[in-house]
Order: C-alpha cells, then sequence, then structure tokens
C-alpha cells in the first residue's frame, strides 16, 4: 500500500524524523483556514501541496506558494478538482513554507538483486532520482544494507557521506537517516523515500516530502488498516476484497478467470494478443481465485467479473493441478446455479478452458450439464481468441 | 542426479500436524518421496498419520535430522512463524530448506536469506511463497502435483506455479529432470541464476526452460548469466506484457514501477543472448518440442 504525503509525514513525525507542520484540506475555504492559523503563528508563507499518489505533481501544477489566507484560498481552489496523471486531486496539504538552501535525495528500499536493504542517498535532489542516476550518476551512492545489523549511527553517516552530503548537513541527515530507518523496519515499508530532504537557510535538516509503501503481507503485525483509502479503491475491487478475492480491474472487456497469479497473468496477456485481431478487445480484470476453486468461490468470483458493466465475454481458465478438473467443472455448474438463484441471470457469453488433472471428465460435466452461455474450448491460445471475438462481436451488436 | 532433490532426499515438514502440511505431506508420500517425519514444537513425540504412512513429529528440526538423517525440509508453518522456523532450520544446517508459505512479510525474508548467508549458505533456501521442487519419478518436495507429468531431460525454473504446473503438463511426453518453483517475491532464496547453474551442471538435463514475470530483474540478470555460463539451449516464458505500472498482480513481486521490471525489457535481454521467447504457454511448449526432437 503506498501512502499519501502527508500520511508518510504524519508517520515521519511519530518517528521523530522533522516535518514541516501542516493540515490537509479538502477544500478552499478549509485551505484559507488553516493558512490563517499559519498566519496568526507568525507564518504567513505556506506551500498548497496535492495530495495524489503520483510523481511530477511540481511539473504538473500541483505544488503552489500562497502568502497569505487570501492567496492560500485562491491556490488551493486551482488545485483541487485537477487531474495528475491520471488521478483526481481530492486533498491539499497546506503546510509552513521552509527558507530552502539546498536540496538532496534519501531514501530506503529492498534491493531485490542483493536480496537485502539498500539506501539511496545524493546531494542532488528535488528532481527524480532516475534523471539524476542517468544524468550524473557519480552523484548517486547505493549503499547496501545488511537486514541483520540494519541502520545505527555510523552506518547513517556512511551513507550520508557516500552521498556527498556537505559538512553543514552531514550531522542534521545521519539524525534523521537513523529515524527515517526505524520507520522503514518498524512499519515494514518496502520504500521510504525523502525527495527533497531539506537543508533550511537556518541549517535544519528537514523531510519536505515522504513517499511510504508498506507491506501488505505485514498487516497481520502492523496497523496499517488506518491508511486505507476508501475513495481511491475501484468499487469492484473493494467488493472483491471483502470476498477475499484477488482482483484487479483493468480498461478492457474480456473478464478473466483463472487460478494462480502467474497464469492469470499470462492469461491477460494471451487474450490482448488475441484481441489484436478482434478490434483490439483487451482483458477486463485480473482475478486469480487460487488452487481451490470451490463452487461459492467460483460462484464469487463470475459475481464479481460480471459486476463489470464493460465486460461483454468471459474467459474462464483453469488448470487442474492439485484441484482436478471435474471439481472445477462442478464448480462452474453450481456457481451459475447460485448466480440464477441470486437474481443475477448470466446472459454474457462464459469461454471455460480446463487443462490438467481429469481434464477429460471436467469437460463431459460441463458438456452435460448444457448450459447455454458456457461453451468449451481446448485450448488456452484458442480459448482466448474465441473469447476476445465473443467480446467484440457483443461491443458491435452483431 | 536431477538437481537439488534425488530419490535419496530424506525431507522432513515443518509444520506437519496443520491442514497444509499433512495434506501435501500424504501427496508426496504418494508420489514416492521419502518422507521421514516432521516438527511442530507443540506436539513432539507424537506421531502424525500421512494417507496411511505414519511418521514421527520432533520438536526441532535438529533432532528431526538426528533421529532421522533429513536432509531437506519443506516448510508450511503459517506466515506468523515462518521467519523462525527457517532460522531454525538454517541453525541445524539443513541442506536444502524449501519454503511453501506464501504472504510472507518482506523484512522477515530479507532476515532469514541474511542469517543463511551469514552461515555460508549450507542451508539452500527455495521460496518463500513457491510450489517447491519435484525431480518426477524420485522426488517431490513441496504442492507440485506429481502426476501431471513424467520424468525426462527438461530442467524448468519458475517464478509462477500455475504456470509451471502448465508447462509440466504441456510437455509430459517429454517429461522433466527437476522443475524448481523459486516464487515471484521480491526476495527469494534460490534464484534463476543459481538454477541455471545446477542444470548446466546437471548430467540429466538437456534443456533449460525459465518462466519468468514482471517485476525486478532477475530475468535479465539471467540472461547476462546465460551468455556467460550455459552452453545447454535455454527455451523462455515471460508473463505480465499487459500488466499496468503499479498495480501488483498477485505476487508481491509482481509489480512495474517506473520504467523498470517490465516483461517487454525481459524479453529483449532473452532474445538478445540467443535464448527463444515464446508468446503463450502453448508457443513456448511448441518451441521446446521442436528443440528436443532436433
Amino acid at each position: 500500500m503506498d501512502l499519501f504525503e502527508h500520511e508518510a509525514k504524519e508517520l515521519f513525525a511519530e518517528y521523530g524524523v522533522p516535518v514541516q507542520p501542516g493540515k490537509v484540506a479538502y477544500t478552499a475555504e478549509e485551505a484559507r483556514d488553516i493558512a490563517a492559523e499559519f498566519a496568526a503563528a507568525g507564518h504567513p508563507l505556506v506551500v498548497i501541496k496535492a495530495q495524489v499518489k503520483a510523481g511530477g505533481r511540481g511539473k504538473a501544477g500541483g505544488v503552489k506558494l500562497a502568502d497569505g489566507p487570501d492567496e492560500a484560498y485562491v491556490k488551493a481552489s486551482a488545485i483541487l478538482g485537477m487531474d495528475i496523471k491520471g488521478h483526481t486531486v481530492h486533498k491539499v496539504l497546506v503546510a509552513e513554507a521552509y527558507d530552502i538552501d539546498q536540496e538532496y535525495y534519501l531514501s530506503f528500499l529492498v534491493d531485490r538483486a542483493g536480496r537485502q536493504f539498500m539506501s539511496i542517498c545524493s546531494v542532488q535532489g528535488g528532481v527524480e532520482i532516475e534523471e539524476v542516476a542517468h544524468t550524473s550518476p557519480e552523484a548517486v551512492a547505493r549503499v547496501g544494507i545488511d537486514p541483520l545489523t540494519g541502520v545505527d549511527r555510523a552506518k547513517a553517516a556512511e551513507i550520508i557521506a557516500a552521498g556527498k552530503l556537505p559538512a553543514e548537513a552531514a550531522e542534521g541527515a545521519t539524525e534523521l537517516a537513523t529515524r527515517l530507518w526505524a520507520v522503514f523496519t518498524d512499519e515494514d515499508a518496502t520504500l521510504v523515500e525523502v525527495n527533497p530532504l531539506a537543508l533550511t537557510t537556518d541549517g535544519r535538516v528537514v523531510a519536505l516530502d515522504g513517499k511510504v509503501s508498506l507491506d501488505d503481507n505485514a498487516a497481520f503485525r502492523q496497523e496499517h488498516e488506518r491508511f486505507a483509502d476508501p475513495s481511491a479503491t475501484d468499487p469492484i475491487e473493494a467488493k472483491a476484497k471483502e470476498k477475499h478475492l484477488n482482483y484487479v480491474k483493468l480498461e478492457g472487456q474480456v473478464g478473466i478467470i483463472g487460478n494462480g497469479a502467474g497464469l492469470v497473468m499470462s492469461t491477460l496477456d494471451v487474450v490482448a494478443y488475441a484481441g489484436e485481431e478482434f478490434g483490439g478487445v483487451r482483458p477486463a480484470n485480473f482475478l486469480d481465485i487460487g488452487g481451490g476453486a470451490s463452487a461459492e468461490v467460483m460462484a464469487n468470483g463470475l459475481e464479481i467479473v460480471l459486476s463489470d458493466p464493460s465486460v461483454r465475454s468471459v474467459f474462464v481458465n483453469v488448470f487442474g493441478g492439485i484441484t482436478s478438473c471435474d471439481a472445477v467443472a462442478n464448480g462452474i455448474v453450481s456457481a451459475i446455479g447460485l448466480l440464477n438463484e441470486r437474481g443475477e441471470a448470466v446472459s454474457r457469453p462464459i469461454v471455460v478452458r480446463l487443462d490438467g488433472n481429469n481434464a477429460a471428465e471436467g469437460r463431459r460435466i460441463l458438456t452435460e450439464a448444457n448450459i447455454p452461455v458456457v461453451e468449451q474450448v481446448a485450448t488456452m491460445d484458442d480459448a482466448a481468441r474465441r473469447a476476445a471475438e465473443l467480446a467484440s462481436l457483443a461491443s458491435t451488436g452483431a | 542426479m536431477a538437481i537439488f532433490l534425488t530419490s535419496e532426499s530424506r525431507i522432513i515438514i515443518q509444520g506437519i500436524t496443520g491442514s497444509e502440511g499433512r495434506k501435501h505431506g500424504a501427496r508426496m508420500i504418494a508420489a514416492g518421496t521419502k518422507v521421514v517425519g516432521g516438527t511442530n514444537p507443540r506436539k513432539a513425540g507424537q506421531a502424525v498419520d500421512l494417507g496411511g504412512t505414519t511418521v514421527p513429529v520432533f520438536g526441532t528440526v535438529a533432532e528431526a535430522m538426528a533421529e532421522t538423517g533429513a536432509d531437506v525440509s519443506v516448510v508450511f508453518v503459517p506466515e506468523q512463524g515462518t521467519k523462525a522456523a527457517v532460522i531454525e532450520a538454517v541453525d541445524a544446517a539443513i541442506g536444502l530448506c524449501i519454503v511453501i508459505t506464501e504472504g510472507i512479510p518482506v523484512h522477515d525474508s530479507a532476515e532469514f536469506w541474511a542469517y543463511a548467508s551469514d552461515r555460508a549458505n549450507v542451508t539452500r533456501i527455495v521460496g518463500p511463497n513457491c510450489p517447491g521442487v519435484a525431480s518426477p519419478g524420485k522426488s517431490n518436495a513441496g504442492i507440485i502435483p506429481a502426476d501431471i507429468t513424467t520424468e525426462g531431460r527438461i530442467g524448468l525454473v519458475s517464478k509462477s506455479g500455475t504456470l509451471t504446473y502448465q508447462m509440466m503438463y504441456e510437455l509430459r511426453d517429454i517429461g522433466f529432470s527437476t522443475a524448481v518453483g523459486i516464487g515471484g517475491d521480491p526476495i527469494i532464496g534460490t534464484t534463476h541464476i543459481d538454477c541455471l547453474a545446477a542444470f548446466e551442471a546437471d548430467e540429466e538435463t538437456d534443456a533449460i526452460v525459465m518462466i519468468g514475470e514482471i517485476g525486478g530483474d532477475a530475468e535479465e540478470r539471467a540472461a547476462a548469466f546465460i551468455e556467460a555460463n550455459v552452453t545447454k539451449p535455454v527455451v523462455a516464458y515471460v508473463a505480465g506484457f499487459t500488466a499496468p505500472e503499479g498495480k501488483t498482480m498477485g505476487h508481491a513481486g509482481a509489480i512495474i514501477s517506473g520504467s523498470a521490471g517490465t516483461a517487454q525489457a525481459k524479453k529483449e535481454a532473452l532474445e538478445k543472448v540467443g535464448v527463444k521467447v515464446g508468446r503463450t504457454p502453448s508457443g513456448t511448449a511448441g518451441l521446446v518440442r521442436e528443440l528436443m526432437r532436433g
């Protein structure tokens, strides 16, 4: 789960990582009121920052300085409702503006290749680190971190030195790095990034921005639910989550149900290839129903996929490994029965491909059930073609 | 020989008394695997019935090894206790530890991998979140269905479980020396490269199939390794061409961030070093078939 900047900074503050004081506003009026509080405290200059989970907010015009409450109102009005890389701005962070002397970069992340953790640190911050790595690779330090020993003060100093931060920032940055490491480990984060890490004109080192990704696998020992953002979640995805289904909404027309993440990902690809011949129809979703594929799980899966109005055909792609195909076939038959009982008669075509253990018996069960909307195709490639074709026929009204 | 797992392998199951441990323990035995016991510290001294075969339950991996001569452990312990279970296996210096459990926090995987590395990797870790290792006709350690394929001379290494099964089934007439499901998590023990090196050295393997998916750069690094070190033919498949940036597709590791980790980049890196890359799983199986019939 990725956090909004303001959530990342709230987390930083809990761990003593210095951040600017700030509050979240959902309306321009709220932004004005917050700016008025800062003005009353002697800090009329504020920065208004769009809160979206996307990079490049500054370039898109989503970050503005405002001098006083009235200007904060105007700037917040302009930013709220903006679209930044497909994300609508629903809230802004209104924070006290600091006088910045220099901008650096600091992050902790998972080093997949090294099977350890890593810190990236650079004296050149405030721009995308990928860009710095491209234009001046010598300015980007990558320091491996042993997960068993972590980042103590000495290690933090090593990181800051490797990033070539100047002497006047080294002390503050080292202290900040040790606290940021605590965020990374104690919160089970997979990424904590501060860009820019700023040196203010009065000599303080502060996290001006914050990006945090939390490990969903650690939910059992963390309180990450407090950061869940229902407004950002697709309604069908939310419903799928309630039913413990692994569903991701996509933009196409062919609903996909399969077992196993790799097989389903592969199914999306094969459907997209097949769709090229049929007017560019594409997969409408990712849905992995896992190994079991019981009737109930299959029914829930079908219900979720069919609740997407852009779905014009469904491709059920199951490989019978541990679960044999006769059980899967029975699951499909009862699922359609269950949906009919629930009053959600299935009318869109369903292409089924069963392969693997006991496939012949599974196919026989489906054939005998004689369900008009169900069509069986023997191979994954041919079934994908058929599902794409049916989706394109439905979309042209043929 | 096969790799990692042979007919001589003696296997224990960590978490043998749980429903997954019992179910798959029975399946492993049915496939001819030597399952010699298991562990559960709260049920030490008891015995557990695995589909008609009774095996002893020990308190620790070290005890189980001492009593049974086990050299492989398969971990089904739930995610809250997986890290401790793997560290226990490493402390006991068992040769191979296959971690089936899914949903393990990446900080835990990073720790147990570092712990094993500090001890000279005496224990080879496979996984986590993987289907296991199968040497058809010899031994089956994990949850790979044993009856979907046959013994043969193809080596398979894969990030994905069901794509592994699909490939083993499509090529069941040719058969496999060993199939290794390495898992798709961000941090895994045994990598594509480890398996490529082992298959290259294995006299019973003639060709290698490698299945990858989006995320990270393991496939790109494997391509560089193949160019420098692998003389046997390699055929590959990569899943996730249509996956959008920033969305997790089931596997915690299968996520594209920025320009890194795309399926296209992986395919190009592999093709550049002469690896044939199939467009679909069946297409990939077709390439292997052509190769083996040469």
